[in-house]
């Protein structure tokens, strides 16, 4: 039986298709010195950043597009991109925020009036449309305990310093292709700054939202957690229904000193295309954190659902002795979409310790690959990797692929690698719907199974949330 | 009698092979009827027929359940209606929450009924009074569904699942294979426990072991895709002594 209904339950709708209907300010298409001066100037910038940007162009004119990973995609046309777009008036409060977006961010569940917070759960907000942020929520509140949460362009403005110090320390400026592509035309994205001992009191989060047609989106964000702090961050991202790719480089910094902790947290949602591979966001991002400290840990967990192509390896480099890396994957790739994805941790301390869980998904024409790397240094004694890298595959025209690559200096490393491949079987189904439950609940009940160690690290708004668009997603890949 | 369940000249063939070869039997509601037969004769065949799995193709014959044909109803549909396989070998599936897929699975049963659905602190008291009678640990709320069970917890929680979804027509499949006297003991209560004069069991063995437990009403031998006798209790003491091949078809 149920291979042929298998696979009418992984086409889910792509709910979140709609379009802002608001005036925008577009730079035409094209990339050059030019490019990148209007958009430091649209940007009020200082003349230190435009420098930085002038050098990213340079270095990127120089490099080529890579492509050892397993994803195949037409070429893109860097000079047929839109690098600029923004919302056509300047923003300083809600009040004055296009009520157009405030709808839209309704419409996509994200509240940006701080009242309306659920259940009395305090997120803050950063949400950036196309280019620009559009409205911070609660930096005040989040100013009395020295935090600072704010644009990246603003941070340029307000905080320099910090910029300066921080910004390329942990993703150079020519660390890949992409990552200097972003270096040079970055528009927006948030600053994030914890200082010494604060806990920071409530989830940050940031809602990405690609908008206007035929513009990239290349925000870069930078948190930094001083010693002994901790702050839990949140991202998702959506876009509209388009018959053309989009292409969506971010860059993504993350610094922890000495006893502090980050969690950060994506729920990646892009417009995935149709199944015939028409359409759909190009997603190449560039993650990494640096734990400088001892002590120091730090925790990716991303849910990718969205994007026709996905090329991510959110990365720990551990330098401080005892520091702590992990990696809690889902990625679902159904219709035509594509992600090669996974991570790198480098160990450097001593008494480095990592985990690595990864769950690919894949459904109807989507391919879903794991590209791992543990590595550990010659110092780093007495460290440690557990590595799962789990798949499952719904119907028979999807595929799974896994990479796993070791370099180990230390001989004692103790280094664990664990890999499934699974089919929904159809002995699970049958026993599921043996005791009433119909073959859709029974697929995403056996699917949430399988995701459960990512999502339980999730903090709980965003688990229900993640939880209920991998239950749309593969929505009709099973009947 | 009143039959619960009819089952005439079922012919059934899984893949290429015919199994059941023209199958009649019929169930009185309210009793225990086991179904006893060497290995290979297709007892577990019939367990599957009966609850459409999809292993099974009908060639002939019909299953009437409370008068109405469901030879072409869904699994699913036919469990909403009070038909429930206690499965000889229970599949593991890893990361989905016992209690949470009882509770799914009684309040899909409970919606069909037109009955309010129970929240997750009234159905945890409802598990939790049924786990200790079975002898199961109380960490079987939260472990994930049969992975890494051992045999006598695998058919303690189908058991489980039997009391908290209160079928009418209740198919246990090998239940007392693998396990010991004491969980034997814990699942025979469990059984015994539903009997209220109105369920129905069809209680497939090829011991007679928990026969000792739960009295049965009828015994039906079955022998190459057929059942070809049908007695009372008195049947188990010859079977035991004599097996199988000296019993011809009536
Ligand atoms: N999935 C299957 N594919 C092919 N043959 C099967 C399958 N399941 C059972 N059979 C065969 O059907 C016959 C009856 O099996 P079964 O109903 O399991 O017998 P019993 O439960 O009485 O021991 C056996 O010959 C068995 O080998
Ligand atoms: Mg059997």
């Amino acid at each position: 039986m149920a291979n042929e209904g298998l696979d009418k339950a992984v086409s889910g709708e792509y709910a979140l298709g709609f379009e802002i209907d608001i005036e925008t300010e577009t730079v035409p298409p094209g990339l050059d010195e030019n490019t990148i001066r209007f958009i430091s100037k649209k940007k009020n910038e200082p003349e230190w950043m435009l420098e930085l940007r002038l050098k990213a162009l340079k270095k990127w004119e120089s490099m080529t597009e890579p492509h050892w990973a397993k994803l195949e995609y037409d070429s893109i046309d860097y000079q047929s991109i839109s690098y600029f777009a923004a919302p056509k008036e300047g923003i300083d409060s809600l009040d004055e925020v296009d009520p157009k977006i405030l709808e839209a961010y309704e419409k996509l569940g994200i509240s940006l009036e701080e009242q309306k917070q659920l259940a009395g759960v305090k997120v803050a907000v950063d949400a950036v449309v196309d280019s620009v942020s559009v409205k911070t929520t609660y930096a005040e509140e989040l100013a009395e305990h020295g935090i600072i949460f704010c644009s990246i362009s603003e941070a340029i403005e307000n905080h320099p310093e910090l910029v300066k110090k921080y910004m390329f320390s942990v993703v150079p400026m020519a660390d890949n292709y992409f990552a200097a592509l972003n270096s040079a035309v970055f528009t927006d994205g948030t600053f994030v700054y914890i200082p010494k001992g604060v806990r920071c009191p409530m989830e940050l989060s940031t809602y990405f939202r690609i908008n206007a047609i035929n513009t990239g989106q290349f925000e870069r964000t930078l948190i930094v957690a001083d010693e002994g702090s901790y702050v839990s961050y949140n991202e998702g991202c959506s876009a509209p229904t388009r018959d053309d790719n989009q292409l969506h480089a971010a860059v993504v910094e993350l610094v922890i000193l000495k006893d502090a902790e980050i969690k950060y947290s994506t729920i990646q949602n892009w417009y995935p295309g149709d199944e015939t591979g028409k359409g759909g966001i190009y997603n190449f991002v560039t993650k990494r954190a640096v734990c400088e400290g001892e002590n120091a840990k730090v925790s990716w967990t991303q849910v990718e659902t969205g994007s026709a192509i996905t090329w991510k390896y959110p990365s720990c480099i551990l330098k401080g002795d005892n520091s702590v890396g992990e990696f809690y994957s889902v990625a679902v790739t159904t219709l035509a979409q594509q992600a090669d994805t996974g991570t790198k941790m480098i160990h450097l301390g001593k008494n480095t310790s990592s985990t690595i869980i990864s769950k690919g998904i894949s459904a109807m024409k989507g391919q879903n690959t794991y590209r791992g790397l543990v590595k550990i240094g010659s110092n780093a004694t007495g460290s440690r990797n557990y590595s799962e890298c789990d798949s499952l595959l719904i119907g028979s025209q999807c595929g799974a692929h896994t990479f796993p690559y070791l370099e180990s200096k230390d001989t004692k490393g103790q280094v664990e690698h664990e890999a499934t491949t699974s089919k929904i079987s159809d002995e699970q189904l049958f026993y599921l719907r043996q005791r009433g439950i119909n073959e859709e609940d029974a697929v995403s009940m056996i699917v949430h199974g399988f995701c459960k160690q990512v999502f339980s690290q999730l903090p709980m708004e965003y688990a229900v949330e993640a939880k209920a668009l991998l239950e749309l997603t593969l929505e009709g890949s099973v009947g | 009698m009143s039959s619960v369940m009819k089952i005439e000249n079922l012919q059934a063939k899984i893949g290429d092979k015919q199994i059941l070869k023209g199958l009649n039997l019929e169930l009185e509601a309210g009793k225990v009827h086991a179904i006893m037969g060497p290995n290979g004769a297709g007892k577990s065949t019939l367990s599957k027929a009966l609850v459409g799995h999809y292993d099974i193709e009908v060639l002939d014959g019909d299953i009437t359940y409370k008068g109405k044909s469901i030879v072409e109803m869904e699994a699913e549909e036919r469990a909403l209606e009070g038909i429930f396989l206690s499965f000889q070998h229970p599949v593991e599936i890893p990361g989905v929450n016992n209690a949470y897929f009882l509770r799914t699975a009684l309040n899909a049963k409970r919606k069909h009924e037109g009955k309010e659905e129970l929240n997750a602190a009234e159905f945890l008291r409802l598990m939790k009074s049924h786990l200790e009678m079975l002898g199961m640990k109380s960490d079987m709320i939260s472990r994930s569904l049969n992975e890494g069970f051992s045999g006598g917890e695998k058919k303690r929680n189908e058991i489980l699942q039997m009391l908290i979804l209160e079928p009418e027509v209740i198919i246990l499949d090998e239940i007392d294979s693998g396990l010991d006297i004491d969980a034997l003991r814990a699942v025979s209560e469990g059984i015994n426990k539903m009997k209220d004069g109105k369920r129905t069991f069809l209680v497939i063995t090829h011991y007679s072991r928990i026969l000792d437990y739960i009295e049965p009403d009828y015994i039906h031998v079955l022998k190459d895709g057929k059942v070809i006798k049908t007695a009372g209790p008195e049947l188990v003491p010859y079977l035991e002594e004599h097996g199988y091949d000296g019993i011809e078809e009536e």
